[in-house]
């Protein structure tokens, strides 16, 4: 089946409007309509219309996404040009085949279990955390990366992925809730101390904490490149695994597994089964973002968190905002002793991240992102705090190519500072 | 197609990176909020007054059309290239030249998005009043080109209100300047007011000087629902006829609340018929005064309810109302016809009892809402494409709707202009020696009908 045709409702509802051009990243780079979401909307409508090519205009166009729903949010007719992108992507990859780079993100996150995926991880590495010369030619695109190192800030690779560190279950006190915590790959394999503080904090509050060793890649990278495939067999893996252990919540600390858990799997992959989408509403009911979590549960950060006095700023994740989860943290995070917060100009403005988006289109990417390093300096904080590793790792490229001191910290790591570690 | 050497010699003036020719870069280009939809043979984003200049005189040479465009974000169809030609983006121009808090003016490039430019002067205690809702992502250019409008009009008056000066590149490529920085002026033709409006036929607009006021210190904001359509006209004239006139009236009818109500849920009671938004702004001490006084002026006018906002945060609750009527219309049809008629604000309720037997009569849903304040009233006529007839069903009603407007000294559009999309109608308001006046004019200053063709009235 056309990909296009279980985004044909979608396609419809655009009228064209232009509200989007305020809001999206991708535009605001470019300054070029095909970029905009709007653009990218019309194109798929001759897509979907079959009187346009799968070619590289095409190819390049769709890839002018960060698919940060930013537009969605905003949208006076509620159009998901997120998922509309992603089905573009798909028909690209199905007629055209994969990347170079997304075979090689498809064939790890796929094929491995994420125990072992490490040595793999650090082959990707290469695409994934070296610049790839941006390409202005979709044609480009399609050829082996250059593996080369450009001035992006490089993060380290944790020496024990987190989930070889602990048990499977950690049993907590008896009446309290049973979670599952889905950790995601950027915390297993880069930032281990957001796992560790999540688990620190979960069990200061009397969870049992249940993290499945099976577990998988969430799929978002398989996602952002069109390989919609990998997302599927992942998506129903991740179900099977999460459905098995029975929990009150599934936990994500990394806003982008969260949005796959809670938005993408039922919205993308469910859409052409409802079986299959019953079972992913239902998982999605479950997930909820740590922060959210641990206010609901009742945590007073005044016990937990940071000591010492600490000027913070926050970043809201594109895929926390879109889920409306803006207050949560704030709220945590000001209750916190110490702890001091700022608002940056623009705490909602994308990172310019966007998976595929900062591979293909470093320079832009950095580009967006160099209004956000500068709101951030302009708050003289200490620390810039975000509820998502992506994010994170985004954020410090941009903080140390400008020469700030900033740190850059996961909310839950503010918030486990007196019992964590 | 164009020749392959108009566009070599194109790309020498503004670069090749600044010039497209690809399949979708063309259709890129090639729509706007009208869902009309055309396709170019070039979009060209020239980076200077110069430039466009040197274009524009090529094309006149060459007799090729050129279609001028700001954001893309017309009702009308004023930027679509129809017939094909050059798309000229001017959004590169995006430049704020300059904020004189001692003459309150301003200078500025087409591109700039008009909420930028409403923050800028804010910031330094001023205030730029006109407000289309696409302000957000809608270019100062495109505003003057329209002679776009606002809720705040009724207080403030329209963009043309505000224009003193503009720097227009000709069609045959000559760089004029019209008005000026001075508020007085009377040497020569008005060419400012003219151009206002003018929807890209007469000139491309490469610089405006804009007047500012002082920025209001503070507003205030009510929602008052009336259990008739009367009670809330009335309530319009009662307001303005005590001598207090608010910086918006924002009306919305019963089918639009009906609308809003079953999909969001707001609580508007069930005898509400109409709601008005009424908002004052100025003083602080003079707002309060001006905000009870209207409330004591509405009450006998068959008010259901009157909520006050106390604070921006309830202000923004209030206006939350408004906002969600454009995303709860397609409940009602997926497609829209979106038409904005003006009369003489005491005729409101007399073309809103017209609409309803037109409505009635043609069997198709209109939703109406809009600036009550100044008689322009928003009417959507509601369809679905899909049915068969429908649209044409749509059309005749729409010209029964513009011929009520126009009984009543009225006028077809307040704010989104001609275009493409009105002209089918146009005769039944320019008429004669009127219209022959006007295709003077543009004959005058476009002999080989370049620019904009097509646009606003057949030639």
């Amino acid at each position: 089946m056309d990909p296009m045709k279980r985004v044909e409702k979608d396609l419809k509802k655009c009228v064209k409007c232009g509200a989007c051009r305020a809001h999206c990243p991708a535009f605001a780079a470019f300054q070029r309509e095909p970029a905009v979401a709007r653009g990218k909307v019309a194109l798929s409508q001759h897509l979907l219309a079959k009187d346009i090519e799968l070619d590289d205009q095409t190819y390049l166009a769709m890839s002018k996404c960060l698919l940060c729903g930013s537009c969605v949010e905003k949208c006076p007719n509620e159009v998901p040009t997120d998922e509309i992108v992603v089905a573009a992507r798909e028909a690209l990859a199905e007629q055209r085949g994969l990347t170079t780079f997304h075979k090689a993100v498809g064939r790890i996150i796929k094929n491995r279990r994420m125990m072992s995926m490490g040595a793999a991880m650090a082959a990707l590495l290469g695409p994934l955390f070296f610049r790839k010369v941006p390409a202005t030619s979709g044609l480009r695109l399609r050829f082996p990366l250059p593996f080369i190192g450009g001035k992006r800030h490089i993060p380290q690779l944790a020496k024990k992925p987190f989930l070889s560190r602990h048990p499977e279950i950690i049993q907590g006190e008896p009446g309290k809730p049973r979670i599952v915590y889905f950790v995601g790959c950027m915390t297993n394999f880069v930032y281990t101390e957001v796992g560790e503080a999540a688990l620190a904090l979960f069990r200061h509050l009397g969870c049992t904490v249940i993290i499945p060793k099976d577990q998988q890649c969430c799929g978002l990278p398989g996602m952002s490149g069109g390989d919609m495939e990998t997302v599927r067999e992942l998506a129903g893996r991740n179900l099977a695994i999460l459905e098995k252990h029975e929990a009150d919540y599934v936990v994500t600390a990394c806003a982008t597994c969260g949005g796959a858990l809670h938005k993408f799997y039922p919205t993308v992959v469910g859409k052409r089964n409802p079986e299959l989408l019953q079972r992913l509403q239902a998982l999605a009911e479950k997930t909820v973002d740590a922060a959210v979590l641990l206010q609901k549960l009742g945590l007073h950060p005044e016990e937990t968190g940071a000591g010492d006095a600490m000027k913070i700023t926050y970043h809201d994740p594109c895929h926390l905002r879109t889920r409306a989860i803006t207050r949560q943290p704030r709220e945590l995070l000001k209750a916190a002793t110490g702890v001091q917060l700022v608002e940056m100009e623009g705490a909602d403005k994308c990172c310019g991240l966007g998976g595929t988006f900062n591979v293909y289109h470093y320079d832009r990417s950095m580009q967006i992102n160099a209004g956000k390093s500068e709101a951030i300096r302009q708050t003289g904080a200490d620390a810039v705090v975000t509820g998502c590793p992506g994010c994170m790792m985004q954020l410090t490229d941009g903080l140390k190519q400008s020469g700030a001191p900033t740190r850059v910290l996961h909310t839950l790591e503010v918030l486990a500072r007196k019992i964590g570690n | 197609m164009l020749e392959s050497r108009i566009l070599e010699n194109i790309k020498a003036i503004v670069g090749s990176e600044n010039v497209a020719t690809e399949r979708q870069d063309l259709l890129c280009y090639g729509y706007d909020a009208t869902q009309m939809e055309f396709l170019p043979d070039a979009v060209v984003h020239p980076g200077s007054v110069d430039e466009i200049a040197q274009v524009l005189k090529l094309a006149n040479a060459e007799k090729i059309r050129v279609f001028p465009r700001g954001a893309g974000s017309g009702f009308t169809g004023g930027a679509l290239p129809k017939g094909g030609g050059i798309v000229l983006v001017v959004t590169r121009l995006n430049r704020i030249l300059r904020i004189d808090t001692e003459n309150l003016i301003a200078e500025v490039e087409p591109g700039v998005v008009t909420e930028q430019f409403q923050m800028a002067v804010e910031k330094q205690g001023l205030f730029y009043p006109p407000d289309p809702a696409s302000l957000k992502f809608s270019t100062l250019g495109g505003n003057v080109s329209e002679n776009a409008g606002g809720p705040r009009c009724v207080k403030y008056g329209v963009t043309r209100d505000f224009v003193m000066g503009l720097e227009v590149v000709l069609p045959t490529g000559e760089v004029i300047r019209t008005g000026g920085e001075t508020y007085k002026g009377v040497v020569g033709y008005d060419l400012t007011r003219l151009l206002c409006g003018s929807e890209g036929t007469l000139g491309v607009i490469t610089k405006i000087i804009l007047k500012l006021l002082p920025l209001p210190e503070a507003k205030k904001t009510m929602l008052t629902i009336f259990d008739s359509i009367d009670g809330a006209a009335r309530a319009v004239s009662t307001i303005i006829g005590n001598k207090i006139i608010p910086t918006t009236l924002e009306f919305m009818d019963y089918a639009t609340l009906q609308c809003v109500e079953k999909r969001f849920n707001l609580g508007i009671p069930e005898n509400g018929r109409a709601v008005l938004i009424i908002e004052v702004d100025g003083d602080r001490e003079l707002i309060e005064k001006q905000a009870a006084r209207i409330q004591e002026l509405v009450k006998p006018l068959g008010l259901v309810e009157c909520k006050v906002a106390k604070d921006a945060a309830e202000s923004e609750a209030l206006w939350k109302v408004r906002r969600l009527v454009s995303p709860s219309l397609r409940d009602v049809n997926p497609d829209k016809f979106n038409e904005d008629i003006v009369v003489p604000r005491s005729k409101v309720p007399d073309v809103i009892r017209s609409i309803d037997k037109i409505q009635q009569r043609y069997d198709i849903p209109i939703v109406n809402f809009g600036h009550a304040g100044d008689g322009n009233i928003h009417v959507n006529v509601m369809i679905d494409k899909t049915v068969p007839g429908m649209e044409e069903k749509a059309h005749r009603a729409i010209g029964e709707v513009f011929q009520a407007a126009l009984d009543l000294n009225g006028t077809m559009s307040g704010e989104h202009g001609v275009g493409l999309a009105k002209q089918p109608y146009i005769h039944l308001e320019l008429k004669g020696a009127q219209l022959a006046a006007m295709q003077a004019v543009k004959k005058a200053l476009d002999p080989n009908n370049i620019l904009n063709p097509g646009k606003m009235f057949p030639l």
